[in-house]
């Protein structure tokens, strides 16, 4: 159980504009998943916790163990946080072996000179490392050298494993393999994690709870499903990026039918009743992009379908994403879309259960 | 008179042996410097940085002047050093490992400062994650990491502190035979017409100094290849 308070603030230098991070979280055993764009101050959070950045204010806690606590001065070292610490890049050593780099995780964690040699043959084998364990990161494999990455910062059993995932140009492969490994070390160890991350899979192969933060600021909370569902704002919508966001108006609202209907630019589209808002309300519609169905348009538009001419396709390698005028989008399977590649006009329907405002 | 190839080799051996000594006694404190200078924040930090600059800008005969006055028997520090090793700094050949010592060391900061800057960070940070105390960080991951470097810096600063002349000829002086350093025996020898001597002693200075260079360039940082 993780709780933290952290406030951190670097001021604006020449022509790097300033950066404030104020988050408030807490984080349960399992995996959690800190969601964000680069930038968002992800790494400065896994730094603040490990010990690496002090914060300007705030408070730390792991397990009811204060690590920093600004009101009373507490302000603990890395060895005293035992925080186990994945980097972007594997960060081995380079003039040592992997061997010589676990040993010297041993030593730093104070472990005695016999158990050291102990644990790290032992970590050797765990992590398919013991024909490698003789070689310089430099004459070791991608693969090897993220699996040395990660037995080093699990060496000595640390309470808290805070992993910056690699950005995308690490390639899916290594990446995968990453979850993998840590799925490995949440089930054998016990050890929780806190994944800083940019990639959306992520948060659902993995994380049993979800922060999504961006700007410096913690957007919305909660398991991955349902920050996925319900995004609280127009900010966490836009940030998992699968989202319509449309200006809307609520034209009317009745509460008895449990109905209200918005005007869309020129449409008119019905959706339920929106508890807490006012007949003129100027909103954001968000729909998933998944969400909304389209067919090719034939006769009359159906109730709330409207018509929209199609812009842009992009294919993806399960589903297509429909790119339409007013910037609709609509994703559905490649099956479905398969045969009706040469329509322009098409039909976009609204469902009305999936309407929400914000 | 002087028979054409009768060079007195005593200030070859005397530069050498200030050149080695100024440059041990500066590492220590040159990386210090840069470490603290690569890693720290600290008021003053500007400050620190121009002072240690200030000796490559100076005219030589300025810093010299100075060091003239602080270190004078009769002020503070020239008494100090009297009490503790029993005779005056200035004049002396310790005086020209200090007149080295000026040069090499912002030389040496210079250079370090930018090794320790080089070194990827990552690793710094992966050691102090772990726990490593500054001491093991700066031990373990940073000086091995900044070492090609610092070490090619060094025989540099080596080759530099071979060639003073200025701040040498005014705080050690031109005594033959003991704080005669190469360059001032060479001014000496051409300022005395004693051309074969200059010749000579020109000629070794310059074949050390063009090996200080290559060996330097050996041992500076790898360039990744391919």
């Amino acid at each position: 159980m993780i709780q933290a308070r952290i406030r951190k603030k670097y001021p604006a230098v020449a022509e790097r504009p300033g950066f404030t991070l104020e988050v408030e979280f807490q984080a349960s055993q399992g995996v959690t998943v800190l969601y964000g764009p680069g930038g968002a101050g992800k790494t400065l959070v896994l730094d603040a916790i490990a010990g690496l950045v002090p914060p300007d204010d705030g408070r730390i806690l792991i397990d009811d163990q204060i690590l920093y606590d600004r009101a009373t001065g507490i302000n603990r070292s890395p060895a005293e946080r035992r925080c186990g610490y994945i980097f972007a890049n594997p960060a081995l050593i380079p003039h040592m072996t992997l061997r010589q780099n676990l040993l010297f995780a041993a030593a730093c964690r104070r472990l005695p000179r016999l158990e050291r040699h102990r644990q790290v043959d032992e970590i050797l084998v765990r992590f398919r490392l013991n024909e490698a364990g003789g070689r310089h990161p430099r004459e070791a494999s991608e693969s090897e050298r993220q699996r040395c990455s990660v037995a080093r910062a699990v060496i000595g059993q640390p309470r808290l494993l805070l992993v910056d995932e690699p950005s995308g140009d690490a390639g899916a492969a290594l990446r995968s393999e990453l979850l993998n490994l840590l799925q490995d070390v949440r089930a054998e160890m016990g050890i929780p994690i806190l994944l800083a991350t940019r990639q959306l899979d992520d948060c659902f192969e993995l994380g049993e709870e979800m922060l999504a933060i961006d700007g410096g600021r913690l957007l919305q909370s909660g398991p991955p499903r349902s920050v996925f569902e319900q995004p609280v704002n127009v900010g966490v919508a836009r940030l998992l990026g699968c989202f319509n966001l449309l200006p809307v108006k609520i034209e009317t609202l009745d509460p008895g039918k449990n109905t209200s209907r918005l005007r869309l630019g020129d449409e008119a589209i019905a959706g339920l009743y929106f508890p807490g808002r006012l007949r003129g309300d100027l909103l954001t519609l968000c729909v998933r992009h998944d969400q909304l169905r389209a067919a090719p348009a034939a006769g009359k538009p159906g109730p709330n379908q409207i018509r929209a001419s199609l812009q842009r396709v992009a294919e993806g390698r399960h589903t297509v994403r429909l790119h339409f005028a007013g910037e609709i989008v609509v994703e559905m399977p490649r099956a479905d879309y398969g045969e009706r590649k040469h329509v322009r006009e098409w039909f976009v329907e609204f469902p009305q259960d999936k309407l929400r405002v914000l | 008179m002087n028979a054409p190839m009768q060079i007195d080799w005593f200030p070859l051996w005397l530069s050498l042996r200030v050149a080695a000594l100024a440059t041990l006694l500066a590492l220590p404190l040159a990386i210090w410097l840069a470490h603290l200078l690569a890693h720290r924040r600290f008021r003053g930090k500007a400050l620190l940085d121009m002072v240690i600059h200030l000796p490559l800008i100076l005219p030589a005969t300025v810093l010299a002047y100075y060091l003239l006055v602080l270190l004078s028997q009769s002020s503070p520090l020239g008494r100090i050093y009297e009490s503790i090793f029993g005779g005056p700094l200035l004049f002396t050949w310790q005086a020209a490992v200090l007149a080295a010592l000026i040069h090499t060391t912002p030389l040496l900061v210079q250079a370090s400062r930018t090794a320790f800057e080089g070194v990827d960070t990552n690793c710094e940070r992966a050691a102090r994650s772990l726990g490593a105390s500054g001491w093991r960080v700066f031990w373990r991951v940073s000086l091995p990491l900044a070492q090609r470097s610092i070490s090619a810096a060094a025989v540099l600063a080596f080759g530099r502190a071979l060639g003073d002349f200025g701040v040498t000829l005014m705080i050690a002086g031109n005594l033959p035979g003991q704080t005669q350093t190469l360059p001032v025996a060479i001014f000496s020898a051409v300022e005395s017409g004693n051309g074969a001597a200059a010749r000579g002693l020109v000629l070794v200075i310059s074949g050390m100094i063009l090996g200080i260079l290559f060996l330097a360039n050996r041992l500076g940082p790898r360039r990744a290849t391919g």
